[in-house]
């Protein structure tokens, strides 16, 4: 019998731990030189605020917003995706999972510490993102303003498209809809780790990622389709078939109300309220989840 | 393998327990017109199976947005054809962007139908004129389906309103457009006064428009504007009025 030392069995649950892998996983993605994209996000940002200058000027500021949202949408997504599938087979690969599992690190601080990791890495890009989106739009709208002062003068008029522009500009809703792609973005990254747990490779855990983002979004629109545009009443099967895939797969359709903040609607607090409740009630519940798969996963 | 089980039955009960909170939300969605959006083969044959698949996967106002600039490259080449077509893609596809039925409504009604009236290739001016009609047709067409997807904004009604007074010539509808704007919560503070003038120029209707115009003109200084000082003292004059009973005492001045 060998009295060799053993390794300590972790015990209780350690947010220093946690906030340590976090802040690990977040300094390991920054080396991996992911901030790259930005560079393609404020070009896009900038050509939109360049080449829409033609148009009328409510068009001109509702082009930028839904180019710089819509791409804020993927770059978010690809970058939580990316990052999230290959954190845990680059820490099989490296060996580190094994040494970092043999301290007193349980499996779901690691988990959690990671997935803390890629949130702050997807709130920095948010961030970044967020500050070219608001350049582009205090360029445009500063255009937009000369234009109108050299049109229409100084007077009641010009001062008039002037309120009208810095209306149409910026719009307080707009940080809402950025927290709304930040709360979509959380989901997917949540998802791609549950996912990464009993996957046995990055490509596939993308794969099925990508194949969940989509069905998320088509999901409400077959389900309309087939139960109230198709004219034939839906079969028992077709019920079932949808049901299941209802409970299943998450839907993305709910978190469009940024569509309408794009466009200058109203939505009210309860919409925003009830859409980050339910990103959140999907964070912990896929955090969860992949903790079991993990669990129980022979490493 | 039960630490799997377990994390299968929690995915499948999380799932029924948010689905009808989901399906709730979807509802009151549902109920602010939400959810308008219309993917259907109309607009599959308009989009690249690309942008198909964009739209689809939530990237629709992305790929809206780059559709009106397309839509802006055939107005300046004034293919006006191309233009409703690409304007009819870009509001199926964000139905509550009343900025997009608006621009559609626009370049019909104004720009495509002076432009078909001004078309030196067609030398009859009668060939012209339909075709300017017909263009006030497609314009009203933008503003009524507008409308449909967005009962609730004033800018629409009040723009087709306009479309029936400028082009159609039709006061009776541009009166029952205007005051339905004026119904709206974000309505302009002056389209109910339109809703008034343009009931006064309805054969038939000059007693009830005299009364809304005199209805207006009590509410007080404020509303003693010169187009309702003028239709107020053409209708005293039209109607008989007698003289103590005049607001307007001098014949207005005012054009």
């Amino acid at each position: 019998m060998s009295d060799a030392p053993r390794s300590p069995r972790p015990r209780g649950f350690f947010l220093s731990r946690v906030n340590a892998i976090a802040a690990n996983t977040l300094l390991e993605l920054v080396r991996q030189k992911v901030f790259y994209f930005m560079l393609l996000f404020a070009a896009i940002a900038m050509g939109v605020a360049l080449l829409a200058s033609g148009m009328p000027f409510i068009e001109q500021f509702q082009v930028l917003k839904d180019a710089a949202l819509g791409a804020m949408s993927i770059f978010s997504w690809l970058l939580v995706t990316l990052a999230t599938a290959m954190i845990l087979p680059k820490d099989i690969e490296d060996r580190t999972l094994y040494t970092m599992l043999a301290k007193p690190v349980s499996r779901f601080e690691y988990l959690l510490g990671k997935l803390a990791g890629v949130m702050l890495l997807l709130l920095v890009a948010m961030g970044l993102m967020g500050l070219f989106f608001a350049g582009a739009l205090f360029i445009r709208e500063h255009l937009a303003i000369a234009e109108a002062l050299r049109d229409y003068g100084d007077g009641p008029d010009g001062q008039a498209a002037v309120a009208a522009i810095r209306q149409a500009a910026f719009t307080p809703t707009l940080l809402a809809a950025l927290a709304l792609i930040f709360t979509k973005s959380a989901i997917c990254a949540a998802l791609t780790l549950l996912l990464s747990t009993f996957a046995t490779s990055w490509i596939f855990t993308v794969m099925i990622s990508v194949v969940v983002y989509i069905i998320g979004h088509v999901q409400p629109v077959a389900r309309e389709y087939w139960l109230e545009q198709s004219g034939e009443a839906p079969s028992m099967l077709l019920r079932a078939f949808l049901g299941f895939v209802s409970l299943i797969f998450p839907d993305f359709q709910l978190y469009n109300i940024i569509d309408e903040i794009v466009v200058g609607n109203a939505v009210p607090l309860s919409m925003f309220v009830q859409a980050f409740g339910l990103g959140l009630g999907y964070v912990l519940v896929y955090t969860i989840v992949g903790y079991l798969f993990f669990s129980s996963r022979e490493l | 393998m039960r630490a799997r089980l377990l994390g299968v039955a929690i995915l499948l009960g999380f799932g029924a327990l948010r689905l009808p909170f989901e399906l709730s939300l979807e509802k009151q969605q549902r109920a602010l017109h939400y959810h308008g959006a219309k993917l259907d083969m109309s607009v599959r044959q308009q989009l690249t199976q690309m942008s198909f698949v964009a739209a689809l996967s939530g990237f629709r106002s992305i790929v809206a947005s780059v559709l009106a600039l397309e839509a802006h490259t055939a107005w300046q080449r004034t293919d006006w054809g191309a233009v409703k077509v690409i304007y009819d893609t870009i509001c199926a596809m964000t139905p509550r962007n009343i900025q997009a039925w608006d621009m559609g409504g626009w370049h019909m009604a104004y720009n495509a139908s002076v432009s078909a009236r001004e078309d030196s290739r067609t030398e009859r001016l009668a060939l012209r004129l339909r075709a300017e009609r017909e263009y006030f047709k497609l314009g009203e067409d933008f503003y009524l389906r507008g409308i449909q997807n967005n009962p609730d904004r004033s800018m629409l009604y009040e723009r087709l309103a306009t479309i029936y007074r400028d082009k159609f010539k039709d006061p009776l509808k541009a009166s029952e457009y205007f005051g339905l704007a004026a119904q709206q919560p974000d309505a302009m503070q002056y389209v109910h006064r339109f809703t008034v003038y343009e009931l006064a120029k309805v054969p038939g209707r000059e007693q009830e428009a005299y009364q809304r115009l005199r209805a207006l003109y009590d509410k007080g200084e404020e509303e003693h504007l010169p187009t309702l000082l003028r239709l107020l003292g053409e209708l005293e004059e039209k109607l008989n009025i007698p003289r103590d009973e005049r607001r307007i005492r001098e014949p207005s001045q005012h054009p």
